[in-house]
């Protein structure tokens, strides 16, 4: 009873996050590059698009201009790390924390609600049938493309570059790529993966908070991590069904806790200690075997 | 065809550890040498290399590649001139990627990358075909990423990577030191068919002074940072290891290079 009543949340709340896990996979996983960046770009994605539907702009319009500014974030972690030679654990932290007060600039307030206000959710809301069965629908919609888009660009040459600009930086650039710029591309992309999915995530629940990004990254990777546990990334195609397939879990894992009796303010800790372990264990079994390879950690 | 006009290398500037890796060196490299570098630890080889490869920028002194200075240009640039191979097999692959996609990453070298997609069809039967030339199964292995291969083959690969789409210049970093001597051989012998099949010029460095001897149509020895000795042609062919050792014993601390 219990599992089919928090199906239908964890589902929709797995899909509206996935795309930050896919983000996160891309900079963790595909550049090795421990961007930081999420906790500060996924609200900056929710400000954008609640301030600019506030001001009257199309919800469609004010979600892509999310998207754009979270890119625009992204690439500046990327260039304090690769232009000014910042480490790049501190380059993604100084962002998040001047995302802080960027986002609290945007708002104008600590948050906005959207509840009255049109949103790109607004047609599906009108329909005769429960709200979350088109909600889902869309997200699954969203993230099966944005999946399939972000599979086809790492095959791309480009995108191999970037691979390989996380595997062996010192080859690919002995292959004439400016592997500098291949980083801040990389994060920009991730950082407009993640803002997209705060525009979406603000516009389904109704408001934009400041606050809403603490512990993304720490979600994010707990995501991966159980994703890369069931489904080994050995392909890109396995490696991006992964981290969906994680946020999918990871968001019925934490549903189930909550319902269990798991107090709403403990899950954070909770995420942090589910990554610890997972990190951790391996190293108590004093084996490199069945070690969940994450790189970038 | 490539140029070092007093090319001085430092390191540690204006420190008690300050190393002149190279000392003014001057060098002309013709289209179609073959050269071979020995020289003892810390004689500046590698130095060398990374020099004209553009990690690293020269104190002073020009680099001229084909009448054009490239001594500022950065690495990723000097890769459309320039093909290398490291010393490490890990080095020169990027090991969770596949074959074909390996071979494709060198394809485009120096070329712009866009959004064409990497590894098309028509490239994976060309690949096929190459990998055949090294007769090491590897044509039936193109979706495997490159992890899984031996040193001997991930070398192997390397090379052919770096012939892939003909550099002006192939630079060899004692790139069969790390292998087993049987492996290494077989890759020697295959670098050799390499460079004679497709006339490339080819500076290679090694701590093997019989592979610097059977090597190539020129030899040239460094001594802390300068050109101690540069001998081509008939009298390459004629020389011997005692021969260098009679007339440089004293300078060659190092064993290995006799080995």
């Amino acid at each position: 009873m219990i599992l089919f009543s928090i199906l239908p949340i964890s589902l929709q709340q797995g899909l509206a996050y996935a795309l930050v896990a896919l983000g996160i996979a891309l900079t963790f996983r595909v550049l090795a590059f421990p961007d930081l960046t999420v906790d500060g770009s996924f609200p900056l994605g929710g400000a954008v698009a609640a301030r600019l539907i506030v001001q009257g702009v199309d919800p469609t319009l004010a979600t892509v201009a999310a998207l754009v500014v979270g890119f625009i974030a992204g690439c500046l972690t990327g260039i304090l790390n690769t232009r000014l030679k910042i480490n790049s654990l501190l380059a993604g932290i100084l962002m998040m924390t001047i995302l802080y007060s960027v986002n609290l600039r945007i708002m104008g307030r600590a948050n906005i609600q959207l509840l009255y206000r049109p949103t790109v959710f607004t047609s599906m809301e009108n329909l005769d049938m429960p709200r979350f069965i088109p909600i889902i629908i869309f997200f699954l919609l969203i993230t099966v493309v944005v999946k399939i888009l972000v599979d086809l660009f790492l095959h791309t040459e480009y995108g191999m570059a970037l691979r390989a600009t996380g595997d062996n930086e010192n080859m690919i650039r002995s292959l004439g790529v400016n592997t500098d710029n291949a980083t801040v591309f990389g994060l920009g992309l991730s950082n407009a993966l993640v803002a997209l999915s705060g525009a979406l995530v603000a516009q389904d629940q109704g408001f934009s908070d400041v606050g809403m990004g603490i512990g993304m990254i720490v979600a994010g990777l707990a995501s991966i991590i159980i994703g890369e546990a069931i489904i080994k990334p050995k392909t890109v195609f396995r490696l991006t069904l992964a981290a969906v397939f994680g946020s999918l879990m990871y968001r019925f894992i934490i549903s189930m806790g909550l319902r269990l009796g798991l107090a709403p303010t403990d899950l954070k800790m909770a995420t942090g200690f589910m990554v610890i372990l997972a990190l951790g264990v391996p190293a108590f079994k004093k084996t490199r075997e069945g070690k969940i390879h994450l790189r970038g950690v | 065809m490539l140029a070092f006009e007093g090319i001085t290398k430092i390191f540690n500037q204006g420190t008690q550890d300050e190393k002149r890796a190279l000392n003014q060196i001057d060098l002309e490299v013709d289209a179609g040498d073959f050269i071979t570098i020995i020289g003892s630890n810390g004689a500046g080889k590698s130095t060398l290399l990374n020099v004209i490869a553009g990690t690293y920028q020269p104190e002073e002194g020009r680099l001229i590649i084909d009448q054009q200075d490239v001594t500022k240009t950065p690495d990723y640039k000097m890769a459309a001139y320039i093909s290398r191979v490291f010393q490490s097999p890990t080095m020169g692959t990027a090991g969770e990627m596949t074959i074909a996609e390996n071979l494709s990453l060198a394809d485009c070298r120096g070329k712009k990358r866009g959004l064409k997609w990497g590894v098309t069809r028509a490239r994976k039967k060309r690949y096929g075909e190459l990998l055949k030339v090294l007769e090491l199964g590897l044509e039936d292995r193109l979706n495997q990423s490159v992890g899984l291969l031996s040193g001997g083959q991930r070398q192997s690969l390397t090379l052919l990577m770096a012939t892939l789409s003909l550099p002006k210049l192939l630079l060899l970093d004692e790139h069969t030191a790390a292998l087993d001597p049987r492996t290494a051989a077989k890759v020697s012998e295959l670098t050799n068919r390499m460079v004679k099949e497709n006339n490339l010029t080819t500076l290679m460095v090694t701590h093997n002074m019989k592979q610097a001897i059977r090597c190539g149509n020129r030899m040239i020895m460094l001594h802390e940072g300068k050109v101690q000795f540069d001998i081509e042609g008939k009298d390459k062919e004629n020389l011997t290891v005692e021969e260098v050792v009679k007339r440089f014993g004293s300078k060659l601390k190092d064993e290995s290079l006799l080995s």
